[in-house]
C-alpha cells in the first residue's frame, strides 16, 4: 500500500512574529524552518501505514527549492521518496498549488492515482487556508475527509476519527482516498543522526509545475501583525509571598472563587 | 443575496453558525441585499423561527433523509446546485471542520476562490477582507475578486446578535440532484466520550502547564488548583511533547482553543503557537519564575516565581477557604 504525505516549508516562529518591511512576508532572518506541526503527522502516518502495508512512503513538497530541507527530514524519518514540485518561492494560491499537487499525483494517464493513501495536514501552519486537500481529492476524485484525529486501514478502507463535541465521528472511505490530519494523530519520530545522515544521499525527484490559470482570485495586500494588548501585566507578587494577593483577585475582581 | 450556510442539532442552530450568519447579515445589510441560509435534514425544517430572529428571510431546507448524517460531498454538491439556482453574492459559512471542508468542496466544484477564516469584510465590487493566518496571531488583508464571494467566519470573532428586525422567515424545500456517489463520505456512526467533566475548550477555568512544570506528576498540583477553582488542566505544546500530557490537552494553534473567565498559565514561556490557543480567555494569570518571559507581557497578571511553590501555598489557603 503506497502512502503520500503533503508537506510544507514554513518559519518555525517563537515568541513574536515580526513581518518584512514592505509587509508581505515574515521576517525570516532570524528563524529557522520546519513542516507544519499537523503535517509532521501526516509524515509519520504515512510512513506507519507503508510499513504496515508493504509498500512505499513518498513525501510531497511544493515550494521554493530550499523546501528540500523539509522533504529530507521526510526522509530522515524513513520515507521512501520524496519529490519536490519546485516554485519560483512565490507564494502559490490554494487553486494553483492544488493543480499542481493533483497533476504529480494522478499517476499514469488512464489509471488510478499514484497512491492508496494521501495526506495532508489539515491547514497549513502560516497560511492555513483549509482548502488544498479537499481541492486535490476533487481534482483526483478521491474521497476526502479533514480534522481526522485518528487513522486505521483495514482490508481496503481508511477509517478515520474526528473528534466533535462530546465525541467523535467515525467515517468509512473506500482507498484510494485522501485525509487531512491533525497534530495528535501520532507521535512522529526524531529522526537518529544516522537516518539523517543517510537522507541527506538521498535523490529527490524535481518537477518545476507551472502555476494554472483560473477565473476569479484571492490576493493578498499586505499581512498586520495584530495590536497586541502588551502592556506587561500587573505583578501581583513575588513567590508565594503573592498568594494573599491572588486570592484577593480571585474572589473579588475575577468572583472564580 | 447572502447565502449563509447553517449547521444545526436537531434544529437547534449551533453557536458557530450564529456567528457566521452575523457576518452574512453584515455584508446583507451593507449591500442592502436579502439574507438566506442553507441548511441539511429533515430537522432543518425547525430552523424557520430561531432564524428569523437573525434576520434570515428564506432557508433552503435541504431536507433529504440522507443527508440527516454528515455528508461533506452532498452537502457541497447541494450548495453548488443552490448556487446556481439562486446566484448569491457572497456565501458564508462557519469556520468550524464541516464549514471549512464544505466550502471547500463547493470552491473546488465551482471552480472559486475562497477566503477562510474572515475577520472582517468591506462589500464592493471586489471585496476587501481581512483573514487570519497563523492560527490568528497574523492577520491578511486581501482582495477576494470571484461571482459568488466564499468565505468562511473565524470561529469565536464575531458574537451572534440577532436582527433589529425579525424576519419572517419562508423555509423553503430545496431539492437537488444528489447521486449515490455524493454520500461516498459521510458519518458511519459517532461514538460519544466516555469522559466526564468540563471540556477544556468549554471550560471556565483553565489551569495551564507547560515546560516549567518539569514532569508529568507535577500536574498533580494544577489538578488540585483546577478542581478548587471548578476548572480543568490544559499543557503547552511543549509539555505536550515532553509526553506529560496527552494531545488532548494541548492549548495553541495545532490544539484547543480555550476561552475561560480565566486562564491560569504555570511555568509556560508564552510562545506565539500557545498564545493564539488562549487569546479568547478574559483573564491571563501567569505564574513563571522569569520576568522576562513572553508570557508576563501577554497576562493580564502575573506572580514571578516558581510554580512549584506558589502553586500549593495557593491550594492551601483555597483548601482552607473552602
Amino acid at each position: 500500500m503506497d502512502t503520500v504525505a503533503c508537506i510544507k516549508r514554513v518559519p518555525d516562529t517563537g515568541a513574536k512574529l515580526t513581518l518584512t518591511d514592505d509587509e508581505q512576508e515574515i521576517d525570516t532572518s532570524h528563524l529557522g524552518f520546519t513542516i507544519s506541526p499537523h503535517e509532521e503527522c501526516a509524515v509519520e502516518e504515512a510512513i506507519q501505514v507503508a510499513d504496515d502495508h508493504d509498500g512505499t512512503a513518498t513525501v510531497v513538497s511544493l515550494g521554493p527549492a530550499d523546501a528540500e530541507e523539509q522533504l529530507r527530514t521526510g526522509l530522515a524519518m524513513t520515507a521512501d521518496e520524496a519529490t519536490l514540485l519546485e516554485t519560483d518561492g512565490e507564494e502559490w494560491r490554494p487553486r494553483e498549488t492544488a493543480a499542481a499537487l493533483a497533476d504529480a499525483l494522478s499517476g499514469d494517464a488512464g489509471t488510478d492515482p499514484a497512491f492508496d493513501l494521501l495526506l495532508f495536514g489539515n491547514e497549513s501552519a502560516d497560511v492555513a487556508n483549509h482548502q488544498v486537500g479537499v481541492r486535490v481529492a476533487e481534482r483526483l476524485d478521491v474521497p476526502f475527509v479533514a480534522g481526522v484525529s485518528d487513522l486505521t486501514i483495514e482490508d481496503g478502507t481508511a477509517v478515520a476519527e474526528r473528534d466533535v463535541t462530546g465525541g467523535t465521528e467515525v467515517y468509512e472511505l473506500d482507498l484510494p482516498a485522501a485525509v487531512g490530519v491533525k497534530e495528535g494523530l501520532n507521535t512522529p519520530r526524531y529522526a537518529s543522526m544516522r537516518a539523517k545522515m543517510q537522507a541527506r544521499k538521498q535523490s529527490i525527484e524535481r518537477q518545476n509545475p507551472v502555476a494554472g490559470e483560473f477565473d476569479g482570485a484571492i490576493e493578498k495586500v499586505r499581512l498586520e501583525a495584530p495590536e497586541s494588548t502588551e502592556g506587561a501585566a500587573e505583578v501581583l507578587g513575588e513567590g508565594p509571598d503573592a498568594v494573599p494577593a491572588v486570592l484577593d483577585l480571585l474572589r473579588d475582581d475575577l468572583e472564580v472563587i | 443575496m447572502i447565502l449563509s450556510l447553517v449547521e444545526h442539532a436537531g434544529g437547534s442552530p449551533e453557536e458557530s453558525s450564529l456567528e457566521a450568519l452575523t457576518l452574512a447579515r453584515e455584508l446583507a445589510t451593507a449591500t442592502d441585499a436579502a439574507l438566506e441560509a442553507v441548511a441539511f435534514g429533515t430537522e432543518a425544517t425547525a430552523l424557520g423561527e430561531e432564524l428569523g430572529e437573525y434576520g434570515v428571510e428564506t432557508v433552503h431546507c435541504v431536507a433529504d433523509e440522507r443527508l440527516d448524517t454528515y455528508a461533506p460531498e452532498a452537502w457541497a454538491e447541494s450548495v453548488a446546485q443552490l448556487l446556481d439556482a439562486t446566484d448569491p453574492e457572497a456565501v458564508v459559512a462557519p469556520g468550524t471542520d464541516r464549514g471549512q471542508e464544505v466550502l471547500a468542496h463547493v470552491g473546488a466544484k465551482c471552480d472559486l476562490p475562497m477566503a477562510a477564516n474572515c475577520l472582517d469584510v468591506e462589500v464592493g465590487e471586489v471585496y476587501e477582507l481581512s483573514r487570519q493566518r497563523w492560527g490568528g496571531s497574523l492577520v491578511e488583508h486581501a482582495r477576494l475578486d470571484s461571482n459568488p464571494k466564499l468565505l468562511t467566519a473565524a470561529a469565536h470573532e464575531f458574537s451572534p446578535e440577532t436582527a433589529i428586525a425579525t424576519a419572517e422567515t419562508t423555509v423553503q424545500p430545496f431539492e437537488p440532484t444528489l447521486d449515490e456517489s455524493a454520500f461516498r463520505v459521510s458519518v458511519d456512526r459517532v461514538e460519544e466520550s466516555d469522559e466526564t467533566g468540563v471540556s477544556l475548550g468549554e471550560a471556565r477555568v483553565v489551569v495551564g502547564g507547560g515546560r516549567g512544570v518539569g514532569g508529568p506528576e507535577d500536574y498533580d498540583k494544577l489538578e488540585t488548583l483546577a478542581d478548587s477553582l471548578g476548572g480543568t488542566v490544559g499543557a503547552s505544546r511543549a509539555a505536550v511533547n515532553e509526553g506529560w500530557r496527552p494531545h488532548d490537552d494541548q492549548i495553541g494553534q495545532t490544539g484547543t482553543k480555550i476561552s475561560p473567565d480565566l486562564y491560569v498559565a504555570c511555568g509556560i514561556s508564552g510562545a506565539v503557537q500557545h498564545m493564539v490557543g488562549c487569546k479568547g480567555a478574559d483573564n491571563v494569570l501567569a505564574i513563571n519564575t522569569d520576568p522576562e518571559a513572553a508570557i508576563m507581557q501577554k497576562a493580564d497578571y502575573a506572580v514571578v516565581g516558581d510554580l512549584h511553590e506558589v502553586v500549593p501555598e495557593l491550594n492551601d489557603a483555597l483548601g482552607d477557604g473552602g
